[in-house]
C-alpha cells in the first residue's frame, strides 16, 4: 500500500466547508431536471402569458412579474429544499455529513446558502426576461429594503416548514406534500393578490407567509414599502424553524 | 493514554425500546475493534451515537476524551455508513472530492481512487455503481481526512472475494498506520481475521468480550456468537 494512512485530521476553516456545501447542493439541484421545471420554465410561462394575455385577465405584467418573483422564491424555499432535504435523509446523507467537520450547523449553513444561491439567481434571470418583456418596475430604495428584508425572513419562513416535512415524513410523502402546497400557495397570495379574495379572506390570505411576500414585492413594484408584511413572515419564519427544531430527524 | 473511544454504561432507548443498555467497550489506536451481531443488536445506534446523531440516555461516551459530535472530534473521526450515505446523482469523484474540500489535509483524493481501484468508474453517478463499487467510494469517503477514528459499518456486505481482500488491505494498513478501528460485521471470518479485539453484542449489551482467540477456545467463532446471542431482532 503506497498511501500513508497515518493519522492527521484538522478541519477546513468554516466558511471554506460551508461554501463548498453550498455549491454542492446548488450544483445538484441544478442537475436536476425536474428543479428546473419548477426553477425557471414554469415562472418564465407565466410571464409570458401575462405579457401576452395579463391584461384580459386584470393581472398585467406590472403586477405579474413581482408575483413571478415571489413565485421563485416560494418554489425554492419550500418544494426545492424539502424534496432534496428528503432523499438526503432517505440516502444517509445526512447521516454520513454530520459525522464530518462540517457538523449539523454547517450542514444547515450550507444547505440555506445553496438555496439562496440558487433563488439570486432565479430571481436574477426571471427580473431579466420581465424587464425584456416589459416590466417597468418604480425605483425605492425602502421599497427594496423591505422587499430584501420580507424575502429573507419569507425565505426562512419556507425553509422552516420544508425542514419540518422533510425531517419527520417519508421522502415520497415529502415530494408528494411539497408539490402540493407548492400548488396551493400559487394562487394564495404568492400570484393573486389578497385583494382578490373576498371579505375576511382577503386577511386570511395577508396572514400567510405566501401573502405577505408577495403583496411585498407587488407593492415594490410600484414603490411603495409596506410594513405589515414584516411582521407577519417574522412570525412565520420563527415559528416554523422553531417547528422544524422540534421534528426534525437526521436519520430515517 | 486516553483510548481513541470510551464507553461506559451507554444506554440508548427510543420509546419502550432498549437499544442499548449499559453497554461498554473502548477503541484503542492502532487496534481494530470488532462488534458482533444480529440485526437489531444495536451496532448501528452506538456508531450513531458516536456520530453526535444520538445522545445516549444515560452513561459515559468520550472520543479522543471529548464529547461526540463536538468540532475537535467530527474533524478527527471517519464514517463509512452501511448504506448508501451519498447523494444518488453525485459522481464518485466528485463526492470524495467534495469530502476531502471540508478537511485542511486530506489524502490526495487521485492517490486514494488508485488505492481502491476507483479510477473506472470516478464519473459515474453514484446510483449507477454496483453495490461493491459503492462500498468502495464510502470507504474512501471514510478516510479521506485522514482521521484518528474510523466506523466501518459493514464495510464488506455484498463484496466480492477480491473486494473484500482489498477492503481488509485498507483496514490492515489503517491500523499499522495508528488509526483506531471500529469495524460492525456479521462477517465471523471477517472479525477473526481482523480484529484485535471482538466485542460480542446481543440487545442492546456487550455480551462478551476477547481476542478471537480467547473466543474460540470451546470452538469457532461462529460457536461464540450463536452461544451468545438470542436470534434476529429484526
Amino acid at each position: 500500500m503506497s498511501l500513508d494512512l497515518t493519522p492527521h485530521a484538522a478541519a477546513a476553516t468554516p466558511a471554506s466547508r460551508i461554501w463548498s456545501h453550498a455549491k454542492m447542493e446548488a450544483t445538484l439541484i441544478l442537475r436536476n431536471g425536474e428543479q428546473a421545471l419548477l426553477a425557471v420554465v414554469i415562472p418564465v410561462a407565466i410571464l409570458l402569458g401575462a405579457s401576452l394575455f395579463g391584461d384580459r385577465l386584470g393581472l398585467g405584467l406590472q403586477q405579474t412579474a413581482p408575483s413571478v418573483l415571489a413565485l421563485a422564491i416560494w418554489s425554492s424555499g419550500l418544494t426545492t429544499l424539502a424534496i432534496a432535504t428528503g432523499f438526503e435523509r432517505r440516502y444517509n446523507v445526512l447521516e454520513r455529513l454530520a459525522a464530518t467537520p462540517l457538523g449539523k450547523p454547517g450542514i444547515l449553513a450550507g444547505k440555506g446558502l445553496g438555496i439562496a444561491l440558487i433563488t439570486a439567481g432565479q430571481v436574477l434571470v426571471l427580473a431579466v426576461i420581465a424587464l425584456a418583456l416589459g416590466w417597468r418596475p418604480v425605483w425605492s430604495l425602502p421599497a427594496l429594503l423591505v422587499s430584501i428584508l420580507v424575502s429573507v425572513l419569507a425565505m426562512g419562513a419556507f425553509a422552516g416548514i420544508a425542514l419540518a416535512l422533510a425531517g419527520s415524513l417519508r421522502p415520497e410523502a415529502t415530494l408528494a406534500l411539497a408539490n402540493l402546497l407548492y400548488l396551493v400557495g400559487m394562487p394564495l397570495g404568492v400570484l393573486l393578490p389578497a385583494d382578490r379574495f373576498p371579505g375576511w379572506t382577503a386577511h386570511l390570505v395577508q396572514g400567510l407567509p405566501t401573502g405577505a411576500l408577495g403583496e411585498t414585492l407587488r407593492a415594490a413594484s410600484n414603490g411603495q414599502a409596506l410594513g405589515w408584511p414584516i411582521a407577519v413572515a417574522a412570525l412565520w419564519c420563527v415559528a416554523s424553524l422553531a417547528l422544524a427544531w422540534k421534528v426534525f430527524k437526521w436519520t430515517s | 493514554m486516553v483510548p481513541a473511544l470510551d464507553a461506559r454504561d451507554v444506554c440508548l432507548s427510543f420509546g419502550p425500546v432498549h437499544a442499548l443498555k449499559r453497554l461498554t467497550l473502548t477503541a484503542e489506536e492502532g487496534r481494530i475493534t470488532a462488534l458482533l451481531g444480529p440485526n437489531g443488536a444495536g451496532k448501528t445506534s452506538f456508531i450513531r451515537c458516536c456520530t453526535g446523531l444520538a445522545r445516549p440516555d444515560s452513561g459515559s461516551l468520550t472520543l479522543f476524551g471529548e464529547a461526540p459530535g463536538s468540532p475537535a472530534v467530527l474533524a478527527r473521526i471517519g464514517l463509512m455508513p452501511q448504506a448508501t450515505g451519498a447523494w444518488s446523482g453525485v459522481r464518485a469523484g466528485e463526492l470524495l472530492r467534495y469530502l476531502a474540500s471540508l478537511y485542511a489535509d486530506p489524502h490526495p483524493v487521485d492517490d486514494l481512487i488508485a488505492l481502491l481501484g476507483i479510477g473506472p468508474f470516478e464519473k459515474t453517478p453514484y446510483r449507477r455503481l454496483s453495490g461493491g463499487q459503492q462500498q468502495a467510494v464510502n470507504l474512501a469517503g471514510a478516510i479521506v481526512g485522514r482521521p484518528g477514528l474510523v466506523f466501518l459499518d459493514e464495510p464488506t456486505a455484498g463484496l466480492d472475494p477480491r473486494a473484500r481482500r482489498l477492503t481488509w488491505d485498507v483496514v490492515r494498513g489503517l491500523r499499522a498506520a495508528g488509526v483506531a478501528v471500529l469495524l460492525t460485521t456479521h462477517d465471523m471470518t471477517e472479525a477473526a481475521e481482523l480484529a484485535d479485539r471482538v466485542h460480542i453484542v446481543d440487545m442492546g449489551e456487550v455480551r462478551v468480550s476477547g481476542t478471537a482467540s480467547e473466543l474460540t477456545v470451546d470452538g469457532s467463532l461462529e460457536d461464540a456468537y450463536l452461544r451468545y446471542t438470542t436470534g434476529d431482532a429484526r
